[in-house]
C-alpha cells in the first residue's frame, strides 16, 4: 500500500506525519519512505538513514552533430519548450529548458541530433531503524522537479507500505509525486491558510481520484472552520495533533515525534488502521 | 523601483503573514502573489477584485479516438507515460508534441490549455496581482511571470517604489521564476534543523542568480542552539540577519481576524518586522542583473 503525505499548505507538518508514521509501522510491516520532496527533502534530518547507494538523475538533452546538420530547422520547429534553435549556420541549445521528450533527435531528417544525459539530481538510498530509506535532491538552480521524483517512485516496491512525503502546494511536482498512491494523508492547520490551501489539495486529489482523510496538526490554534469544512465535504479527521510547544521542540531538534514522545506510536498505529480500512472499502490496493 | 521577494525554502517559515505586514509598512508599493499554486496573501488584504484575465498556457495532446488506427507509436515514444490505451492522461502529458509531429494517421491534436487566471486587485494597502493555477496544472513558472509581469507594468505606469513578492516555497520553476532578476530576496527561516537545511538551498538559489539576499529569522526563541547556528551561517556567507522576530500566538490571532500582526498588536513581533522594512527600504539599490 503506497500512502502520500501532502498538505497544500507548507509547514502544516508532513514530514512530522510521515516520519512517525514509518517508524510506528516499521516492527510490524516491512515499511519505506520515499522522501518525494525532492526541492527541499527533509525526512533525512528525523529519520537519519544510513545510507549504501546514490544514482544520478539525468535528462536526455540533444546534442548537435554540426558536420552531419543541414539547418533545416526542423528541430527546433518540433520543440515546444524553444530548447534548440536554428540561426542562419549554426544551431544552439538550451539545456535548461529540455524536458528530455527526445522529440528532436528522433524527427531531424538527417540523423544528426543525439542525445547525452545532463544532471539534474541525485537519488540516495539506505536504512533507517528498519526503514528502508529514499530521497531524491534536485540541483540548486535547476527548475524541474518532477523527473527526479519520477526516479525516487521508482523505489520502494518490495516493501508492504511505502510513505510519500510529498511537496507543498498543488501543482505538477504535487501531482507526480501524489499519482499512483492509494491514500493521500492532507496535514493541515486549523488556520485560515491551512484551510484555503487544504481546500486546493483536496480538489487536487479528488482530480487524481484517491481518497483522503486529514490529519489536524497545532489543533488548539486558529478556529473551527476547518472541521467544519471537513464535515461538509465528508473527509475523514483520522489524527489530531495538539499545539504543544514540547513537540514543537522535538522539532525543531530533528527528532521524531514517536521517538521523542513514544506514546504516540499506538496513535499513528490506529491512523494506519483506519487508513487501512478505508482503503480496503474502496477494494484494495491499487497498482502504480 | 525595487522588487523584493520573499522566499523561505521551507514552507510554514511566516512568508505570507511578513508580507502582509509589509503591504502595511511600505509606502508606494504593488503587491505580488508569486505563490500560484497556494496563494493566500490575499486572506490577509481583503482585496477587491478590479480584473480577472484567463491564462492560456503551453498545449496539451488530445487523440481523436476516430481517426487512430492503434498502431502504438504514441505511447512508445511518449517518455513522460503520458498515453495509455490510445489515450492521453491530461495530468501527465508535458506538452511536448512528440505524438502530435509522429502519429501517422494524423489522429493527435494539440489544444490550447487553460492553466489558470490572474488577477489584478485593490486593497487599502495598494495594487495586489494575484493568481489561481489550475487544479493538478503545470507552467506554475509561467504564471508566476505573468504575475510579475504585470506587477511591474502597474508599479511603473503608477510611478510606485516598491514591489513586494510573496514566493513560493521550495527552490524549484515557480521560485526561480519569482526570483530572477528581482533586486532583493528577504529568506524567512525558523530554527529548526529543516528550515536551516532548506534555507542553505534557498540561499544557494539566490546565490546561483545572482540576487542579494537578507535573513530574517521567525520563531527566533524556538530553539536557541540553532537559532546561534543560523547566525554563524548568515555571518560566514555574508547575509544579513535583518530581523529576529520571536514565537508569538499574535501571529496566528491576527492571521484569524484576516489582518496583518502589525496593524493587530504593538508587541515585539511587529517592532522585528519594522525593523526587518526598515533594513530593506534602507538598503542601496541593486540593479537586478546580477
Amino acid at each position: 500500500m503506497i500512502i502520500a503525505v501532502a498538505s497544500g499548505k507548507g509547514g502544516t507538518g508532513k514530514t512530522l506525519v510521515a516520519t512517525s508514521l514509518a517508524l510506528s509501522l516499521s516492527g510490524e510491516h516491512k515499511v519505506a519512505f520515499l522522501d518525494c520532496d525532492v526541492e527541499e527533502p527533509n525526512g533525512h534530518v528525523f529519520l537519519k538513514p544510513v545510507l549504501t547507494g546514490r544514482e544520478t538523475v539525468t535528462i536526455p538533452v540533444p546534442e548537435v552533430a554540426e558536420e552531419r546538420c543541414n539547418y533545416c530547422g526542423k528541430c527546433a520547429q518540433v520543440c515546444a519548450y524553444n530548447a534548440i534553435a536554428v540561426l542562419g549556420n549554426s544551431v544552439l541549445t538550451f539545456p535548461q529548458l529540455c524536458h528530455g521528450c527526445g522529440a528532436c533527435s528522433y524527427l531531424c531528417p538527417e540523423g544528426a541530433i543525439s542525445e547525452k544525459p545532463r544532471g539534474t539530481g541525485v537519488v540516495e538510498w539506505g536504512e533507517a531503524t528498519g526503514v528502508a530509506f529514499v530521497h531524491g535532491i534536485l540541483n540548486v538552480g535547476e527548475a524541474m522537479a518532477p523527473p527526479v521524483i519520477r526516479k525516487v517512485k521508482e523505489h520502494g516496491g518490495d516493501s508492504e507500505v511505502a510513505i510519500r512525503d510529498i511537496p507543498p502546494g498543488t501543482s505538477c511536482p504535487v501531482v507526480e509525486a501524489i499519482k499512483g498512491s492509494d491514500f493521500c494523508l492532507l496535514v493541515t492547520e486549523p488556520t485560515p491558510f491551512g484551510l484555503s490551501d487544504l481546500a486546493l489539495a483536496v480538489d487536487t486529489v479528488r482530480e487524481l481520484g484517491i481518497p483522503c482523510g486529514v490529519v489536524l496538526n497545532r489543533a488548539g490554534l486558529g478556529d473551527a472552520k476547518t472541521k467544519e469544512y471537513c464535515r461538509k465535504e465528508k473527509i475523514p479527521i483520522l489524527l489530531t495533533i495538539p499545539l504543544d510547544t514540547e513537540i514543537a521542540r522535538l522539532y525543531a531538534r530533528g527528532t521524531a515525534l514517536v521517538d521523542g514522545m513514544p506514546r504516540w506510536r499506538d496513535r499513528f498505529g490506529e491512523l494506519f488502521k483506519r487508513i487501512k480500512e478505508l482503503v480496503d472499502e474502496r477494494g484494495g490496493s491499487t497498482q502504480r | 523601483m525595487k522588487e523584493v521577494v520573499v522566499l523561505s525554502g521551507k514552507g510554514g517559515t511566516g512568508k505570507t503573514s511578513i508580507v502582509g505586514s509589509l503591504a502595511a509598512l511600505a509606502e508606494r508599493k504593488v503587491l505580488s502573489d508569486c505563490d500560484v499554486d497556494a496563494a493566500d496573501l490575499h486572506l490577509l488584504l481583503s482585496p477587491s477584485l478590479k480584473q480577472e484575465t484567463e491564462f492560456w498556457s503551453g498545449k496539451l495532446a488530445h487523440i481523436e479516438r476516430d481517426k487512430c488506427t492503434e498502431c502504438g507509436l504514441c505511447q512508445d515514444l511518449c517518455r513522460f507515460d503520458a498515453i495509455r490505451d490510445y489515450t492521453v492522461e491530461p495530468t501527465a502529458c508535458e506538452g511536448c508534441g512528440f505524438c502530435f509531429q509522429v502519429c501517422p494517421a494524423d489522429a493527435v491534436t494539440m489544444r490550447e490549455n487553460l492553466s489558470g487566471h490572474w488577477f489584478v486587485s485593490e486593497t487599502r494597502y495598494g495594487p495586489l496581482v494575484h493568481a489561481r493555477l489550475g487544479i493538478a496544472q503545470e507552467n506554475s513558472g509561467k504564471l508566476v511571470a505573468r504575475v510579475r509581469k504585470e506587477a511591474r507594468h502597474l508599479a511603473e505606469t503608477q510611478g510606485l517604489d516598491y514591489i513586494i513578492s510573496d514566493g513560493p516555497p521550495g527552490i524549484g520553476c515557480p521560485v526561480i521564476s519569482s526570483l530572477s532578476g528581482a533586486n532583493l530576496a528577504i529568506l524567512v527561516t525558523e530554527p529548526t534543523l529543516s528550515g536551516i537545511h532548506d534555507l542553505k538551498r534557498v540561499l544557494g538559489v539566490c546565490h546561483h542568480f545572482g540576487i542579494p539576499a537578507v535573513v530574517c529569522i521567525n520563531k527566533c526563541d524556538l530553539n536557541e542552539e540553532n537559532r546561534r547556528q543560523i547566525e554563524e551561517y548568515c555571518l560566514s556567507e555574508g547575509v544579513a540577519v535583518a530581523s529576529r522576530i520571536p514565537f508569538d500566538n499574535v501571529v496566528t490571532e491576527a492571521l484569524t481576524h484576516g489582518v496583518p500582526v502589525v496593524e493587530y498588536s504593538q508587541g515585539r513581533v511587529t517592532q522585528e518586522i519594522e525593523k526587518l522594512w526598515h533594513g530593506v527600504s534602507g538598503m542601496p539599490e541593486h540593479d537586478g542583473k546580477g
